[in-house]
């Protein structure tokens, strides 16, 4: 049997009016009251969206904000309806949408307690007896009698949790309400879960938490824009969806390195032209004097120019999200406005937080310059980028041996690691563990990339 | 829509939690808590008092002690104000409710008139033992229509502040054109000056279109005067209407719910 089931649902919300609160002065100058009243433009949440729930499964929903995953949370609660289609639910639902949603602030946390519960569907005399597993849940035993006013946050939503996940419904909705304390109540609340799934009720998880859906869920739903994408086996979905990511951040990563090249080149494209504003390093045919704070920005004589920077993965194609601990290229285009026989060509990458990661260049290796003629090429090929997940900045630059720039890119290229596994640092080093002895693991839960 | 208010059968425990709540939350933090409710009506009454006694004495011959008459229809009326002013905001107060919680939105005003109603009893309370006090007694026969009168201002108000509530979603004004209308109201209603005066029975016609005069009549009618109850027709028609009113307002209510999480 299905606990939840949506066939061709699409929620279209109306915007009122296009102003943010009518005055009934105005409606009645205007005579516009009926026209107010009805819809002036409409925005379509979700669009002929369809899926179930088996009874007892654990299903998770992701997608981008705005995909359009609360309202099909909340079109299950009942809260909205749907403008076409229909949802059916079968069995008592609570949803933990917004935690002490309703919560008076003048009034004590037991009386609180009371009111959420019932308005949550409990009887009273059901509240009266789970009160003390609640409070208990919720670790404020001390502060129960006094007025929610007075909570911390973390107070206020646990208490909000407690009260919600002791209505013991058959049908659990959850919107993105895990981060409600330490850890150790993130813990208990993933148990209590785990307790719920055991006991055979089923639950809705809506999230932006890939790995719990991996870990949790049976099967997983991807929303992008309001229509179903993906669904079926969480592994799958959440890989299709983390490709998609990847294919969104590169396009966003391109716009920004376009944008800082052509800003950066703008300002230094005619090299004599005054500064506009004293003589920062952006502008200056000078290194800017400390390189360690220099910001991005292009200089250099220009005698060679770089006209081109490329990077690329191992297939040679380009891209701007490379995954860890695979291979990965930059590849500069350079040309020589006449024949030079002094240079160094030089790369460095940089984390996020500004962190020299790596810097070499082609005179440190040992390479002494002879000739350079007109249009070159030149690849400096990483076989296994071993970074950890992040953003990384780029310099190149080709220069004489004693540091004169011929041009100078100063942190303008940007690109992206991915990879599944949330470890920390800078540099992965290529690893492996190995245990002799008494040590067992669970089944792998899942494969890391 | 009568499903709909079947449900609301349902959710009695949550209206009746609710009206706690609200009661409750209004005098917490205060030093006499609760006693308010006592205090508040028994102030007023004792001003009253002193105002149309001492510093301008009305010698009105139907009305008398003026203070205690004025009362009868003071109470019932600040249980219709104050739930309609407080009931027209309900749906944007308690937007957080409406947006994240399942419930049926119509609570929210109900409950609004509902608390208003226990102070009204509290009130009440304080005027049987000021008309204790002096020795007026109403007729006891005329008193079994006054669960009928209170029943019909209950329908009444319950109708408007739905209707309101509704409207105060989409157009806030509304709140403060209301203070402004009820003040205007409460000095057309025969509250303040006996009805079937001579300066008010020039204008009958005029008065008996106005819904609350009915009410405030029968209230006077049937706590303050003496003899059997005579305003029967007059709130049998009005209980009719509100009855009518109240329908109407839930239809409109429903019609728009859907529009409130939206809106809110």
């Amino acid at each position: 049997m299905s606990a939840i089931e949506l066939s061709h649902v699409t929620k279209i919300y109306r915007r009122y009016g296009g102003r943010q609160f009518a005055t009934l002065k105005s409606a009645l100058l205007q005579r516009s009251i009926l026209r107010d009243l009805r819809p002036a433009d409409v925005f379509a949440a979700l669009q002929d969206v369809s899926f179930r729930v088996e009874a007892g499964r654990t299903f998770g929903v992701i997608g981008r904000n705005g995909s359009g995953k609360s309202t099909a949370l909340k079109l299950v609660a009942g809260i909205t309806k749907p403008t076409s289609g229909a949802v059916s639910v079968h069995g008592r639902i609570s949803a933990l949408i917004e935690l002490g949603a309703g919560f008076h602030p003048e009034i004590s946390g037991r009386e609180n307690v009371f009111i959420n519960a019932v308005m949550l569907g409990l009887s009273k005399r059901e509240v009266a007896e789970r009160f003390d597993q609640i409070v208990a849940f919720a670790e404020i035993e001390p502060f129960i009698d006094a007025p929610v006013k007075t909570y911390s946050s973390g107070m206020y939503m646990r208490l909000g949790f407690a009260v919600a996940i002791h209505v013991d419904p058959d049908v659990l909705l959850v919107d993105e309400v895990l981060a409600v304390g330490d850890e150790g109540f993130t813990h208990k609340c993933l148990d209590k879960f785990a307790e719920f799934r055991r006991r055979g009720k089923t639950i809705l998880l809506v999230t932006h938490s890939l790995g719990l859906v991996e870990r949790f869920c049976d099967e997983a739903l991807w929303l992008d824009h309001g229509r179903v994408r993906a669904e079926g086996d969480p592994k799958r979905v959440v890989d299709a969806y983390l490709t998609s990511v990847e294919e969104a951040e590169g396009e966003m990563l391109a716009a920004t390195t376009a944008r800082a090249v052509r800003a950066a080149s703008d300002v230094t494209g005619p090299a004599q032209e005054p500064a506009p504003s004293g003589d920062g390093p952006a502008e200056s045919a000078e290194p800017p004097s400390n390189m360690y704070t220099a910001v991005e920005g292009r200089w250099g004589s220009r005698e060679i120019e770089i006209t081109e920077v490329t990077l690329v993965d191992g297939a040679g194609s380009p891209s701007f999200v490379f995954p860890a601990g695979m291979p990965m290229a930059v590849r500069l285009r350079v040309r020589a406005h006449a024949p030079v026989d002094d240079f160094v060509f030089g790369v460095a990458l940089f984390n996020a937080e500004g962190v020299c990661c790596y810097g070499t260049n082609t005179y440190l290796e040992e390479m002494d310059p002879a000739r350079l003629v007109g249009d070159a090429e030149v690849t400096f090929a990483i076989d296994s980028l071993d970074l950890v997940e992040g953003t990384y900045k780029l310099d190149v630059a080709v220069h004489k041996r004693d540091g004169y720039p011929y041009d100078y890119h100063r942190l303008l290229y940007t690109f992206r690691t991915s990879s599944r596994t949330r470890d920390t640092g800078i540099y992965r080093p290529k690893h492996h563990w190995t245990f002799q002895g008494g040590v067992t693991f669970q089944p792998q839960r899942r494969t890391t990339a | 829509m009568f499903r709909n208010l079947l449900q609301l059968v349902r959710y009695r425990g949550l209206i009746q939690s609710l009206v706690a709540r609200e009661l409750k939350a209004r005098y917490r933090g205060s030093a006499l808590g609760f006693f308010w409710s006592f205090i508040n009506p028994l102030l007023l009454l004792s001003i009253y008092t002193f105002v149309f006694t001492v510093v301008l004495p009305n010698s009105n011959p139907v009305a008398q002690p003026y203070a205690l008459f004025m009362f009868c229809g003071i109470l019932p009326w600040n249980w219709f104000s104050s739930s309609l002013m407080e009931a027209s905001g309900s749906l944007v107060a308690g937007g957080n409710l409406i947006k994240k919680v399942l419930f049926p939105a119509e609570i929210l005003p109900l409950v609004t008139v509902l608390a208003n109603m226990v102070h009204f009893f509290l009130g009440l309370l304080i005027l049987i033992a000021f008309l204790v006090g002096y020795r007026h007694w109403p007729d006891l026969g005329g008193l079994v229509w006054f669960p009928v009168i209170v029943f019909v201002q209950l329908v009444f108000t319950a109708g408007l502040a739905l209707l309101l509530s509704a409207l105060t979603v989409h157009y806030r004004d509304i709140r403060d054109l209301l203070s402004n209308l009820l003040m205007f109201w409460f000095f057309a209603t025969p509250i303040i000056y006996p009805w079937l005066d001579a300066n008010v029975i020039a204008y009958k016609a005029f008065f008996d279109l106005n819904p609350f005069t009915h009410l405030a009549v029968s209230y006077q009618e049937v706590l303050f005067f003496y003899g059997p109850f005579g305003h029967a027709k007059g709130l049998l028609v009005m209980g009719a209407a509100s009855a009518v009113l109240f329908l109407g307002a839930y239809w409109f209510f429903d019609r728009l719910r859907d529009s409130f999480a939206e809106v809110v």
